[in-house]
């Protein structure tokens, strides 16, 4: 990056929070996910809006790439920078700046960790909902460009239903407010097209998003199985019933295995082929009831024991392994692939038992956390990326197990993005006509594409879509 | 000019594909999302004007074009997954035959639109108009999956998949929900289902319009969990006095637990209206929207809701009025000249409330559009969707309205 572009970034900023040295750009060289790693031209920590303006705006005058980043826990390479590009991280943007009880609204700034939050407003006996498993570290501004989800997101929904608007930098540096905090748009949902497009329309730099009024009572309910396909019965039975539970969340074998050789230690019964957490909340006498049915669906699809647990102390123990289940998984190797596909609920004891044969055939060590109620899967592979050779054996597998999803009439990833990571499956799901069309929506937002450049969809897969002149203008 | 355009799409479609609506227009009724993406390339490469149309039965069949594509042929279900709660249905049919199709599953759609049973489930979609179900199940859009709709230009898009949860790739989904046909036509819907509720319960208090909110307001704060908390003007209800429904919608248990509580909530007298006038009482309130020219929506908070339908009152009339207690948005139909109607957007604007004209005829929709003017920036954004989505212009839509375009 030439150093007249550094110093007059540092004229924003500071030259403090400019970063271009090779050590100091090694920590932006990758996210959360190992098997992608780039290294950006520069790293920018602007501490305003105006700043993050500023920036955008002399990027846009000399046609410099960009890519903003949150804490860079995200799981598909979506915020990593090319040598060209300038990586603007937002987590000194880290305020709430309002709270309103009444309206069950909070603003913030994109740098706000997603746990910080829901603490904050915890005193209010309010919450905001989307829970990722990375909530104590990943920004709310990071939950927006994925359209994050997490455990909670099967009653509640995910990141998109929790946002009411924003305040948007484009790419050429104008702003623009989208959406309103009653939650209906003025004009057609551009908040809902925003959210989810992984950094590629522009840069949230204020975010309005919903508070949850925390429910009455909650009962969490833990139950094993010995097999997954029992489990999975047990899940649909519940459904059926038209109980919603607020999160119904399932371990295999090998990922309770991990667990419970870790200081995360649950008491979770190992020899258990599934695991099934079940929380329900409401109204206390309804959660009451309704844990009774639920009670006798899991001992009638076969579970072993059913635990339960209100108070939060005892829920947070049951709660305890699949909260830290990813930590637990790093005592098994040095790195660690977090997939993240879905299927159709139905499908997913047939897609278990494939996962398992893929995991034979290349002879890794996979274990499985999911969102069960939802059919989004979280195949976790644990490996040494020194060793190329299984490396190598990981990427395959993925690729694999992506498509054995897609086969069963799922989807390529259910909460962590497309990226860099899942560009080459994209075809596998949309034609070129919809990869098209994806590409002319990026570049009503930003006509050069270089906000986050080269993600989500792959340019020699769309059918271009030659913007017709039209009598408009 | 009409006669060849006919011919044109007997060519294309074959006779029983096509005829002449009330105006004497051509109109072609695709029975195949490939059929409905031929006739909008033809109508691109011919830059001929089209109004959309699902069963007649919401927007009035009044925009200015030179054919009319209709969806009414396109009113297959074509499958329903009990087990994975989704099913896929084409645009054009009916609420009311959906409805039965998936309680033979023992599967519901969650949502309650204004208007007559048969609407379209596209209608619906594209106008993303939410019924009374809103408080518990969230608006249309959050019971959209994903969508295949046909371009102004003739190209097919999917958006969005057949699963509940799914980032890959942007969510074009959200911009055909509410989109009011702006950037294509609906040619079917994956949709979210939920299990036939076991209860449905409601009740309703009646009395001053005030005290009334006040008791929705108090009901919320209670932990009370309703899926409807519904606001409705004595003249929607067809009643002498405002009257505020409250609808407990789930398993017995949850339910029974919320109508015990709900007894020894504040002062208001809630009674609880018999099973079998249930449906009823909630169809008449949808009908409602239906009882004059003009039906508008209000983006407002629980605790707007009285100062909003005072605004209303003073602008137009109270007219027939719908209101969600808990959290928001108001619904008004009747009649107003254009320039009231234009006063009342400005008022609520300064009041950061956007309208959105949900129904009217082309004169006023012509005048005022669907959404009115934008804010600053946004407008440039959406002109630039609309080329690309209707390079041609072919769509005949009023978004913003004469005074921005």
């Amino acid at each position: 990056m030439n150093d007249s572009l550094i110093d007059a970034l540092a004229r924003i900023v500071g030259r403090k929070w400019v970063r271009h040295r090779g050590a100091d750009l090694a920590t932006y060289a990758m996210d959360g996910l190992p098997t992608h790693e780039s290294v950006p031209g520069v790293v920018i920590m602007p501490g305003s809006p105006a700043e993050v303006r500023e920036i955008v705006r002399l990027l846009h005058l000399i046609q410099v790439p960009f890519v903003a980043r949150g804490a860079g826990t995200g799981l598909s390479g979506g915020a990593l920078a090319e040598s060209d590009a300038v990586l603007i991280t937002l987590t000194r943007l880290n305020r709430i700046l309002r709270v309103d009880p009444i309206q069950r609204r909070a603003v913030v700034q994109p740098g706000v960790v997603n746990a910080r939050l829901s603490e904050a407003v915890a005193p209010l006996g309010l919450q905001y909902v989307p829970d990722p498993s990375s909530q104590a570290a990943c920004t709310v501004g990071g939950n927006v460009a994925e359209n994050a989800g997490g455990p909670h997101c099967l009653k509640y929904g995910v990141t998109t239903n929790h946002i009411v608007s924003l305040e948007v930098v484009l790419p050429d540096g104008s702003v623009t407010r989208l959406g309103s905090d009653q939650g209906e748009a003025w004009g057609p949902d551009l908040v809902g097209l925003f959210v989810g497009s992984e950094g590629m329309f522009g840069i949230a730099t204020e975010i309005t998003v919903r508070l949850e009024q925390n429910p009455e009572s909650v009962r969490t309910m833990l139950a094993d199985f010995m097999t997954v396909r029992a489990a999975s019965e047990a899940v649909s039975a519940i459904i059926a019933t038209g109980i919603v539970p607020a999160a119904l969340e399932m371990m295999d074998k090998a990922c309770v295995a991990a667990v419970e050789a870790s200081i995360y230690a649950a008491g979770y019964p190992t020899d258990a082929a599934a695991v099934l957490l079940v929380e329900l909340d409401g109204q206390t006498d309804a959660v009451g009831a309704e844990a009774i049915t639920v009670r006798d669906i899991l001992l009638e699809c076969g579970a072993r024991e059913v635990r339960s647990a209100s108070t939060a102390v005892d829920r947070a123990r049951l709660w305890q392994g699949r909260k830290k289940a990813f930590g637990a998984m790093g005592r098994i190797a040095p790195d660690l692939a977090v997939q993240d596909a879905v299927v159709p609920r139905s499908a997913l004891p047939d897609i278990m038992d494939r996962i398992e044969a893929i995991r034979r055939h290349h002879n890794l060590i996979i274990s499985n956390v999911f969102h069960a109620g939802d059919g989004n899967l979280h195949p976790n592979i644990s490996f040494d990326r020194r060793d190329t050779a299984v490396a190598a054996r990981v990427q395959l597998a993925c690729r694999e197990i992506m498509a054995a999803c897609v086969a069963a009439g799922g989807s390529i990833t259910g909460e962590h993005g497309v990226g860099s990571d899942k560009l080459d499956y994209m075809p596998w799901i949309f034609d070129a006509q919809t990869l098209g069309a994806m590409r002319a929506v990026r570049r009503v937002f930003d006509p050069s594409e270089r906000s986050n450049p080269g993600k989500v969809y792959p340019v020699h897969a769309c059918r271009e879509w030659h913007a017709v002149k039209s009598a408009r203008r | 000019m009409s006669d060849a355009i006919y011919a044109r799409l007997r060519a294309l479609l074959g006779t029983s594909g096509v005829d002449r609506d009330a105006n004497g227009v051509a109109r072609a009724s695709p029975e195949s999302s490939d059929a409905l993406s031929l006739v909008c390339r033809l109508a691109h490469e011919e830059s001929w004007k089209i109004r959309v149309e699902g069963r007649g039965t919401w927007l009035p069949p009044d925009a200015p074009a030179d054919l009319v594509v209709s969806t009414r042929a396109l009113e297959q279900i074509l499958s329903v997954s009990p087990a994975d709660l989704v099913a896929t249905v084409q645009a054009g049919a009916s609420l009311e035959a959906l409805r039965r199709r998936l309680a033979d599953y023992g599967m519901w759609l969650a949502i309650d639109p204004p208007g007559r049973p048969d609407r379209s489930i596209g209608s619906v979609i594209a106008t993303a108009t939410a019924g009374p179900l809103r408080h518990g199940y969230g608006p249309v859009r959050d019971h959209v999956l994903g969508c295949t709709v046909a371009t102004g230009d003739g190209r097919l898009v999917n958006a969005g998949g057949r699963v509940v949860k799914n980032v890959a790739g942007y969510d074009l989904t959200k911009l055909q929900v509410g989109g009011f046909g702006g950037f294509g036509i609906i040619a079917d819907v994956h949709l979210r289902l939920r299990a036939l509720p076991r209860a449905d319960v409601t009740l309703v208090a009646r009395g001053a319009r005030d005290v009334l909110t006040a008791a929705g307001r108090e009901l919320m704060s209670a932990h009370l969990l309703p899926s409807a908390l519904e606001l409705l003007s004595p003249a929607l209800a067809a009643e002498a006095d405002w009257v505020l429904a409250a609808r407990f919608v789930g398993t017995d248990a949850a339910v029974q637990a919320d109508v015990r509580r709900l007894g020894s909530v504040g002062e208001q007298l809630w009674q609880p209206l018999p099973p079998d006038r249930t449906a009823a009482f909630w169809s008449v309130a949808a009908r409602g929207s239906l009882g004059g020219p003009i039906t508008l929506r209000l983006g407002v908070l629980g605790d707007g809701i009285d100062e909003t339908i005072d605004l209303l009152s003073h602008d137009l009339d109270e007219g027939l009025v719908s209101a969600g207690a808990g959290l928001g948005m108001i619904r008004w139909t009747g009649d107003a000249p254009v320039e009231q109607l234009r006063a009342l957007r400005r008022a609520a604007a300064a009041r950061e409330i956007p309208m959105t004209l949900e129904r009217a005829p082309w004169a006023v929709r012509r005048a005022i559009g669907h959404f009115g003017a934008y804010r600053e920036g946004v407008g440039r954004i959406v002109g630039r969707l609309r080329d690309t989505f209707d390079p041609g212009q072919c769509l005949s839509v009023a978004l913003e309205g004469v005074d921005h375009a």
